[in-house]
């Protein structure tokens, strides 16, 4: 069996091999050409490692004392890749927006431009930093809560290692200008199908774990992660249906057209949003809160309730994005209807998040970690009830376009997805690394406070922003004649990009703060320091 | 936030635990139950009254008989017939009438501000304050003419473009192709700063030699300008593409001159009307 699996692998990375040769003798264009260098680097790097893990004896399921042998290898790598890729995904975005407020800042290079670094930026924090974020942490908690190892060998690695190459294929690929140009889906035919394996072996090691656990109920976080796996696969699949003008080449032509296209651009585009950046974080909220704040969770009723019906509605809510174009009136009646159902299964998550705490809120005052997790369901809450609210034609007839969806998005972003995420890798690093706590309890504290701050700064200056820019594009004087031209309206944002890019800027030193946190507590390193709240009606703190 | 019943530590957990993780089996939430119950509601009611589901052929169109096409065809139509009194008395008019008619002269100084917004903004500026290459239109230094006419007729067929009527001046490239030495051009340059530096007035020399017999056919012996010819005044210091040594050495050595688009053929005649009464509001003369 194992020696099947090996030569299986073998000879798939063998076949890769081939195809990059072929890719780099073949091409059309140079930016495949590079491709093709770096795929057939990869496929023989595996090749390698395929070797070298055959060779080596094969890891025991269970320790001596019947304990699973947990696969903490590669959530260490996850975590790693997650603080590496959140860095470059938060420094690119800190420079496109510093773009919006000076554009000397793109150089006049076409590697350098806005529309080449802004995919750069979204790629990055979603795909790259919440991608990897999402693997170590549904690889961790699907171990812990079945009970038992990884599933497979190899696989894991493929899935960890496959999916950094595409990251690099998709990033290097839009700054050469290869782009199918879809929004949170530019990556060109090729790389879209690397991906689709890199998923399916994702998919196939989730299952294969759930299937030999060792407790006879699969936990909510695994529900939250498998619906993510899934619903993605399913939304990738369909969007990129694509026809290669070449084979050795890297330009595609999507299937659909028009407002068919439009649709099912949004349909991906909005279920990205709903399963990758919240079932999937909605499961490592559900192990993660209630790991750290050592309570039970609130409810489990509300936990099954919720996650069905956002399930079943959330992909339905794409419409809404297009609301007064050419797509019919009744889609967009549909889009905007579902949304608005949305608004409760959202909350679920929300109330079993924070209901959780009952009994011990007071550990909020000492635990910033936890504190990180709680405020990101916070910020859930509010982008959930701000999302649906968006989706109302009336509303959206003022907010589409605007600054506004740019500050709701990274509400969710930067609030509820960077929090949740930064809260489980603090939780996650001592635990992998085996060290006995956090290098620092007090850096934790600065960058919760210096990202919030920054966080803040974002929001607000975008909701200014946007409704500024909403209200001046629909003024109208008393005789029918349109009040301010672009021009204008662009001149009114600037004080607003500048505060933007500040926000920016103190979310990434935020970041850098916990890497060096993060980078210590790997070393075994531990500060001492005295306990966090400093007057002495709060001193019984200290973890 | 909860109910009564929201003392977890009173409700029993569902007996499983997962690494350390139990779940309380706490009944949902009433408000979030009647909130989710509402939505749906509304939903429902929505649907019936809104274009909704789509059928094998059509859709269920709804109660109210909304149509989003026909909503923004009413509001144009409105629009339309709101302006229609105006923009038909505007079709008619010479600009001297639109001029000297209370009514129309504040309609025609509203669409042209709209219009200029729109159509005029990205070359000349937001304020009409123009840029280098782009003339300013708030002073009183018109190429073309100043008067209402003159600028309708620029507005109607713009400047070196491919349309009969454009309006057109060439200046010769004296440096690139020739016509000068490079120290004649010098020479030259420095005359024509003298022209608005004011002081002592014009040099005499070899330069004011060069001008009258190469440059004031077009600019006038006086260096005036012709707004027949579109050859600009280098008298009054307002300069398109920069007043000093560097820039007027360059526009004599290699001479530039801008693109403006015909917008008679991309605008109806009354919104050009409409925008020659707005732009001659800012700087015009007669």
């Amino acid at each position: 069996m194992r020696v099947a699996a090996n030569c299986l692998w073998l000879g798939l990375f063998g076949a890769g091999g081939l195809y990059g040769l072929l890719m780099v003798q073949r091409a059309v264009d140079l930016g495949f050409l590079l491709h093709g260098i770096l795929f057939l680097a990869f496929c023989l790097a595996a090749v390698a490692l395929t070797v070298r893990l055959a060779l080596s004896p094969p890891p025991a399921r269970a320790l001596p004392d019947d304990r699973p042998h947990y696969n903490d290898a590669i959530v260490r790598a996850g975590v790693i890749a997650s603080t590496f890729w959140g860095l470059i995904g938060f420094a690119a975005g800190l420079w496109i927006a510093l773009q919006l407020a000076f554009p000397a800042l793109n150089f006049d290079l076409p590697w350098t431009n806005f529309g080449r670094l802004r995919p750069v930026h979204t790629s990055a924090v979603i795909f790259a930093f919440g991608g990897n974020v999402l693997i170590a942490t549904s690889f961790h908690v699907v171990q812990r809560t079945c009970r038992t190892r990884l599933a497979g060998h190899v696989a894991p690695w493929f899935v960890f290692w496959g999916y950094q190459l595409f990251i690099v294929l998709a990033a290097s690929g839009y700054v050469l200008g290869i782009t199918q140009s879809k929004e949170y889906a530019e990556p060109e035919w090729y790389v879209d199908l690397w991906l689709t394996l890199v998923w399916v072996a994702y998919l196939l090691v989730f299952m294969a774990t759930l299937a030999r656990r060792r407790e006879p109920h699969i936990y909510v976080a695994n529900w939250f992660f498998l619906a993510f796996i899934v619903t993605v696969a399913m939304l990738h699949l369909v969007n990129n249906a694509a026809l290669p003008v070449s084979f050795f080449g890297s330009k595609s032509y999507i299937a659909w057209a028009g407002v068919q296209d439009a649709l099912t651009q949004w349909w991906y585009g909005h279920n990205a949003v709903g399963f990758f950046l919240t079932a999937g974080f909605l499961g490592i909220m559900y192990y993660f809160i209630p790991k750290q704040a050592e309570r039970p969770v609130y409810s489990y009723r509300l936990s099954i309730v919720h996650f069905w019906a956002l399930i079943f509605l959330y992909i339905w809510a794409g419409p809404h994005h297009l609301h007064y174009t050419a797509l019919p009136d009744w889609a967009q009646t549909l889009g905007m209807t579902f949304s608005v159902m949305l608004w409760m299964p959202s909350w679920g998550g929300m109330i079993n998040g924070l209901m959780t705490l009952s009994g011990a809120w007071d550990k909020l005052r000492t635990d910033p970690v936890l504190r990180m997790l709680v405020v990101s369901v916070a910020f859930y809450g509010m982008s959930t009830f701000e999302g649906p609210l968006m989706s109302i034609k009336a509303v959206n007839a003022l907010s589409h376009y605007t600054d506004w969806t740019v500050g709701h998005v990274h509400s969710g972003a930067l609030g509820w997805v960077g929090f949740v995420s930064f809260g489980a890798l603090y939780v996650l690093a001592p635990v992998v690394w085996r060290r006995e706590r956090l290098y620092s309890q007090r850096l934790v504290e600065w960058h919760f406070w210096i990202s919030s701050i920054g966080i803040v700064l974002y929001i607000t200056a975008m909701w200014v922003s946007g409704i500024m820019q909403g209200l001046m594009w629909r003024a109208y004087d008393s005789l029918g004649f349109l009040e301010y031209s672009f021009v204008e309206t662009v001149e009114a944002m600037h004080p607003f990009y500048v505060i933007r890019a500040l926000g920016g800027a103190l979310f990434v030193a935020g970041a850098l703060i916990m890497a060096y946190n993060l980078w210590r507590t790997t070393r075994g390193d531990i500060r001492e320091s005295e306990p966090l709240a400093g007057s002495p009606a709060m001193a019984p703190a200290a973890a | 936030m909860v109910g009564s019943s929201g003392r977890p530590d009173e409700t029993p957990t569902t007996g499983h635990e997962w690494d350390g993780i139990t779940e309380f089996n706490n009944p949902l939430p009433r408000w979030w139950l009647w909130t989710f119950y509402a939505t749906v509601l509304w939903a429902v009611a929505y649907w019936i009254a809104m274009p909704a589901w789509p059928l094998v052929e059509g859709y269920t169109r709804g109660l109210l008989g909304y149509s989003q096409r026909a909503v923004v065809a009413g509001q144009v139509a409105d629009r339309d017939a709101m302006q229609a009194r105006y923009v038909e008395r505007i079709a008619a008019a010479s600009l001297e009438e639109i001029a000297a008619d209370p009514e129309l002269l504040s309609f025609a100084l509203a669409g042209g501000r709209s219009a200029y917004a729109v159509n005029c903004s990205q070359c000349h500026g937001s304020g009409a304050e123009g840029a280098v290459g782009y003339p300013n239109l708030n002073d009183d230094d018109w190429l073309w003419g100043g008067s209402l006419e003159a600028i309708a007729y620029t507005i109607r067929h713009g400047v070196r473009n491919e349309s009969d009527e454009s309006r057109y001046s060439e200046m010769p490239a004296y440096g690139r192709d020739g016509f000068l030495e490079p120290e004649q051009i010098v020479a030259v340059v420095r005359y024509v700063l003298s022209l608005s530096a004011g002081g002592d007035g014009p040099v005499a020399g070899e330069g004011a030699d060069i001008f009258a017999e190469q440059c004031s056919i077009c600019h006038g012996e006086d260096g005036r300008g012709s707004v027949d010819l579109g050859a600009p005044n280098l008298t009054d210091a307002i300069w398109l593409f920069g007043g000093d040594y560097e820039s007027v050495l360059a526009q004599v050595q290699n001479s530039r001159g801008g693109v403006m688009p015909a917008w008679g053929e991309r605008l109806p005649p009354e919104t050009i009307k409409q925008l020659a009464i707005y732009v001659h509001a800012l700087g015009g003369g007669t």
